[in-house]
């Protein structure tokens, strides 16, 4: 008999199944995929606003004087300059130029938080453990603290009641540390949807409480419950990379696409080299957007054809609600992945026309 | 969930209402659902010649491809051509409108492979 390995529950579970979520395994939790459908909770976070929970990835707390530098020797983008307040998104790469994982640091006054992938928290806290140095004191919150999410252009009039800070001034990609729903903990302006939003950082057991009552507020704005089905066509719509998907530990920021978040002006910082060997080398297959024509959606694993010639495969696809098409991430050769190039997915055998295109496939609209 | 009286069901969560020698074919309410919304839905030709219990289409949800298996073999004599445009039709009516192929059946005892309301809820119930 196979062994399932068993499954972790966020501090609200039982509110996901209250709600009548359909549950998960996902990132080694048992997660909501869905509440009311994949479709409606997209729509609400695209025109009104969603709630996540996003509490499956792990939350890591850096401290010590020399947190910044010893960052900045195992990721690729700049940690150093993050001033107090910012949050920035990195790429903690292999010796390879592949990634180990992309996250987000947040810089707090007293502190670092780092937020990392679910399937990957359990190898990150081993990497960045191997390779402390210096003063860094690192603490794993990972099931511990919650992680809420609300995204939507109705996010700050609904939130702003529950934070004694003021939001509308807030940038994005800056955090703050306030008073949410009463108990004590962190908001960022940060996302994963494409959508102006904020994720918050409470203690699990103040996590069903402040849940509760965003939701219950909220509904009279149109806030729904959303799961992570909805947040995956989301993500996809704006061209954010989904690791295992679009990064993995062969796949690096180079090939996906994140050449910005590679600063190759840092000094020595783990898979330099072969990232500075990326970065010149134009025979290498890049990550880029795929619209096709049809009304069968490509799927991760799909052949990619170019001119009679096999020029990679599909990373991700899915409907995308918010383009009207079925869209798609594809690892192709350098000559099928320029924007414009007309391709076919190969769909159970039968090619299917589709056309490279610039990524991301939405954008939200300017106020 | 009670189910629809009438009708016969499989394992794999179809449908059958037999009318003489032709059985129309859907999906169950139970798989709708766990199927989530419905993108597209790939039908097999009419005039296509099917196994009973044979992989003979797909239903793509947003999220997920998953095989449609047939409840009865035969001649394909019609699909639900309403689908190609509105294959949501499978989520909001599963046992109506939409329903997915008619068969012309190769064998009528075929109905003892398959399951009653009865034995179908149980199936469920254990899920």
């Amino acid at each position: 008999m196979v062994s399932e390995p068993i499954l972790r529950r966020t501090a609200l579970f039982d509110a996901h199944r209250a709600l009548g979520a359909k549950i998960v395994p996902f990132g080694g939790f048992e997660m909501p995929v869905q509440y009311a459908g994949i479709l409606a909770e997209h729509d609400a976070v695209r025109n009104r606003a969603g709630l996540f929970d996003l509490s499956h990835m792990a939350q890591f707390e850096l401290r010590g004087e020399n947190v910044a530098a010893w960052a900045d020797s195992l990721t690729v983008n700049n940690v150093a300059t993050m001033k107090p307040l910012q949050a920035r998104y990195n790429i903690f790469p292999n010796e390879h130029g592949g990634a180990h994982d992309d996250v987000i640091f947040y810089r707090l006054p007293d502190r670092w938080l780092l937020v990392v992938n679910a399937g990957n928290a359990d190898k990150m806290w081993a990497h960045i453990n191997a390779h402390r140095s210096g003063d860094v004191k690192l603490t794993n919150f990972h099931g511990v603290r919650a992680l809420i999410a609300i995204q939507g252009p109705r996010s700050v009039e609904i939130l702003q009641e529950f934070v004694d800070i003021e939001l509308a001034p807030m940038k994005y990609y800056t955090c703050a540390e306030a008073t949410i729903g009463g108990v004590r903990g962190v908001i960022a302006r940060t996302g994963y949807t494409g959508e102006d939003g904020f994720e918050l950082f409470v203690e699990g057991d103040a996590a069903t409480a402040l849940w509760d009552a965003i939701l219950a507020a909220g509904r009279a704005h149109g806030l729904e419950p959303a799961g992570l089905g909805a947040r995956d066509v989301l993500r996809l719509e704006a061209g954010m990379p989904l690791y295992g998907h679009e990064m993995t530990e062969e796949i690096g920021p180079i090939q996906a696409g994140l050449g910005w978040a590679v600063k190759l002006t840092k000094p020595a910082f783990r898979g330099k080299a072969a990232l500075e060997a990326q970065s010149a080398d134009a025979t290498l297959p890049k990550i880029v957007g795929i619209v096709l024509d049809g009304k069968i959606p490509a799927r991760a694993g799909y052949r990619v054809v170019h001119d009679g010639i096999d020029v990679g495969e599909i990373r991700s696809g899915s409907l995308g609600p918010s383009v009207g098409k079925n869209i798609a991430t594809g690892l192709l050769a350098p000559g099928a992945a320029t924007i414009g190039s007309k391709v076919s997915v190969e769909i159970r055998g039968t090619p299917h026309d589709a056309t490279v295109v610039e990524l991301p496939f939405y954008k939200r609209p300017k106020v | 969930m009670a189910q629809p009286a009438g009708l016969l069901y499989s394992k794999e969560h179809e449908w059958v209402k037999m009318d003489g020698d032709v059985a129309t074919v859907g999906i169950t309410e139970y798989a709708q659902n766990s199927l989530g919304d419905i993108v597209y839905v790939e039908l097999p030709r009419i005039g296509a010649e099917l196994q009973q219990f044979g992989n003979i289409g797909v239903i793509e949800s947003v999220k997920a491809v998953s095989d449609i298996y047939t409840p009865v073999g035969g001649e394909v004599v019609e699909v639900n051509a309403e689908l190609e445009a509105d294959p949501a039709l499978v989520n909001r009516e599963p046992f109506g409108t939409g329903w997915l192929f008619k068969v012309k059946l190769a064998d009528v005892t075929q109905n003892q492979n398959l399951l009653s309301p009865e034995k179908y809820d149980e199936l469920v119930a254990s899920a």
